[in-house]
């Protein structure tokens, strides 16, 4: 793990240094910014049985099906394209370090700009002058949710970045992908024929992976080590994945 | 783990490399000794690149065994990727990197300790010729300056062995110039095995040539030996007039294998240009003119043609082409 850091710290000056991180970081801010006037504004037209924290964060999935693609399907396609992946694999580098090196960039970028959404939360504390509409038991949650979904999201992406070495094919698939986890799993929950007595055992299995249902428990304040372990190892196995695609890639190159 | 000094820079024993059955190389045994810059020929597909891939541990062979400073590639990769400094075909470079934050990056991939990389980088630099764009984007550089940027890139972690595929490429003759400068500029301190297919290039730089077509190895020597043994004849080329009629029986007193290749048709002076061909390999030119003379023949030149490398590349390529046309199809490039 000696060359994580190397790769890591090589990672982020590039994100910093790239002016498409921060076009990104604006437009994830002017729509996560519009997103929350919205909610204001109908919270302040008539009383809503939600507060408005709640209602911000239940559309954590809208950011994170356009945003994790775009922050993840350039890091191992564009390698592979360039044919950079060569040099970099031909010093005393192992795969692993290269995946987590760039996993771990993209993942604390994804974290920094969930983090300024928090500056939201702040304007409207210090403006509103009414503290009873922020409650600060569902931001933590909210934001924990956010960090520990992200490990598996940006892990999700990383897996479709080594898939493909045409970005746009790997941004694709990784949307796709999200999708299904995140709204073919709240579309599998409401399904009727899995009703049956029969398939009890495949109900209760897509109850645990329901995403929407995690979330819930999160800005209740409920952190269950049940949900940690599906997002925990849900990123170990996209991660695996990766390494061992871009290993196989090598081989049959 | 103690380096072994005596242990050849490389060693390939019956190299064996298939994509889906199809063999790109195919038992290919060479070695290469310390110091020594080694030119790798072949025609496009021939498996140089893949070769290259296999001695830097990037691609696993099929079968047979390499081993960098006696460092076997297939189990210590790692002894052996600190061992070597690769430069792909085509140069792969980042393009929003500027020329010392790529190489400073790479220096650190590359284990080159933090205190020694800013005087180590100032050196690759300086040899490269690139004081004057360190500070430039690598994106906004023209070819040759990128190719150095490459050159500098595998040179930097001091390697004991470079392999660089295809440096030239692309570039224009004075740049070849330097690049070839920069290359001989290695020799003795490390062992470099270059290739290419711009033969001018491979016989002025390297002190041994291997040729490999198919996957296979078709020639290897210095180019003064693949000559002899490839062509393995010498041409001398007289332009004479007088009666040359006699020049058969006249240079079989001579060398019994001299003989008349081809005779031309005589000029408005009466000089006909003749070539004469051997297999003594020693020079007989002033056999030819002396025997000459005495016959009254009025010689206005003779000359030793010099066979370059691409006749030799052609012949010793040629060769190898007609004997496995019989066994199957050709090797392709993945």
């Amino acid at each position: 793990m000696k060359h994580f850091f190397t790769i890591l710290s090589h990672e982020i000056r590039m994100l910093l240094v790239s002016p498409s991180t921060y076009i990104a970081g604006v437009l994830f801010l002017w729509l996560m910014g519009f997103i929350f006037t919205d909610i204001l504004e109908q919270f302040s037209k008539a009383a809503q049985a939600e507060s408005p924290v709640a209602v911000f964060f239940q559309l954590y999935w809208m950011p994170v099906i356009f945003m994790v693609p775009l922050l993840t399907m350039k890091c191992l396609a564009e390698e592979r394209r360039l044919g950079t992946i060569e040099t970099l694999l031909t010093t005393p580098v192992t795969t692993t370090e290269v995946v987590l090196g760039k996993y771990a960039a993209a993942y604390l970028l994804y974290l920094a700009f969930w983090g300024s959404t928090s500056g939201l939360f702040y304007i409207l504390k210090r403006f509103a002058g009414d503290n009873h509409l922020i409650d600060p038991g569902p931001i933590v949650g909210g934001y924990l949710f956010i960090a520990i979904s992200g490990l598996f999201f940006i892990a999700i992406g990383v897996f479709s970045s080594a898939l493909s070495r045409n970005q746009a094919v790997a941004g694709m698939m990784c949307a796709s992908m999200l999708i299904a986890l995140i709204l073919g799993g709240r579309y599998l929950g409401s399904a009727i024929w899995l009703d049956r007595e029969a398939l009890a055992p495949l109900k209760a299995a897509v109850e645990y992976a329901q995403i929407s249902n995690h979330f819930e428990d999160f800005t209740r304040g409920v952190v269950d080590t049940r949900e940690l372990l599906f997002y925990v190892s849900g990123t170990f196995l996209a991660l695996i994945f990766s390494i061992l695609s871009v290993e196989a890639k090598l081989l049959h190159s | 783990m103690p380096e072994n000094r005596q242990a050849p820079a490389i060693e390939v024993t019956n190299l064996v490399k298939t994509f889906a059955g199809v063999a790109a190389v195919n038992g290919i045994s060479f070695t290469v000794p310390r110091g020594e810059i080694i030119g790798f020929l072949g025609p496009n597909g021939a498996g140089k690149s893949t070769t290259m891939r296999i001695l830097t541990a990037y691609l696993p062979a099929t079968s047979g065994s390499v081993s960098i400073c006696g460092y076997p590639v297939a189990t210590e990769p790692d002894a052996v990727k600190r061992r070597v400094g690769y430069m792909p075909e085509n140069n792969p470079l980042p393009e929003e990197m500027r020329v010392s934050e790529y190489l400073y990056f790479r220096g650190r991939l590359k284990e080159v300790p933090r205190r020694k990389l800013g005087s180590r980088i100032d050196e690759v630099l300086e040899l490269c010729d690139l004081k004057r764009v360190r500070h430039k984007i690598i994106g906004r550089l023209s070819k040759g300056f990128r190719q150095r940027v490459g050159i500098a890139e595998s040179v930097l972690a001091e390697p004991p062995v470079i392999i660089m595929d295809e440096p030239t490429i692309g570039l224009d003759p004075h740049q070849i110039l330097i690049v070839r400068d920069l290359i001989s500029s290695l020799r003795g301190r490390m062992t470099v095995l270059i290739s290419s297919h711009i033969l001018p290039e491979i016989e002025m730089t390297c002190d041994r040539v291997l040729i490999i077509n198919q996957g296979r190895i078709v020639a290897q020597g210095t180019p003064a030996e693949l000559r002899r043994d490839v062509l393995g004849q010498s041409a001398y080329e007289i332009e004479a007039s007088g009666p040359l009629g006699s020049l058969p029986f006249l240079l079989g007193s001579i060398d019994p294998g001299l003989s008349v290749a081809s005779e031309g048709e005589p000029d408005a002076q009466g000089f006909r240009k003749v070539t004469l061909k051997t297999v003594n390999d020693d020079d007989e030119g002033e056999a030819i003119l002396r025997a000459c003379q005495s016959e009254g023949l009025r010689v206005r030149a003779l000359s030793r043609a010099q066979p370059t490398l691409e006749d030799v590349f052609l012949a010793a390529t040629r060769r190898s082409w007609d004997s496995v046309s019989e066994v199957g199809k050709p090797g392709e490039k993945p």
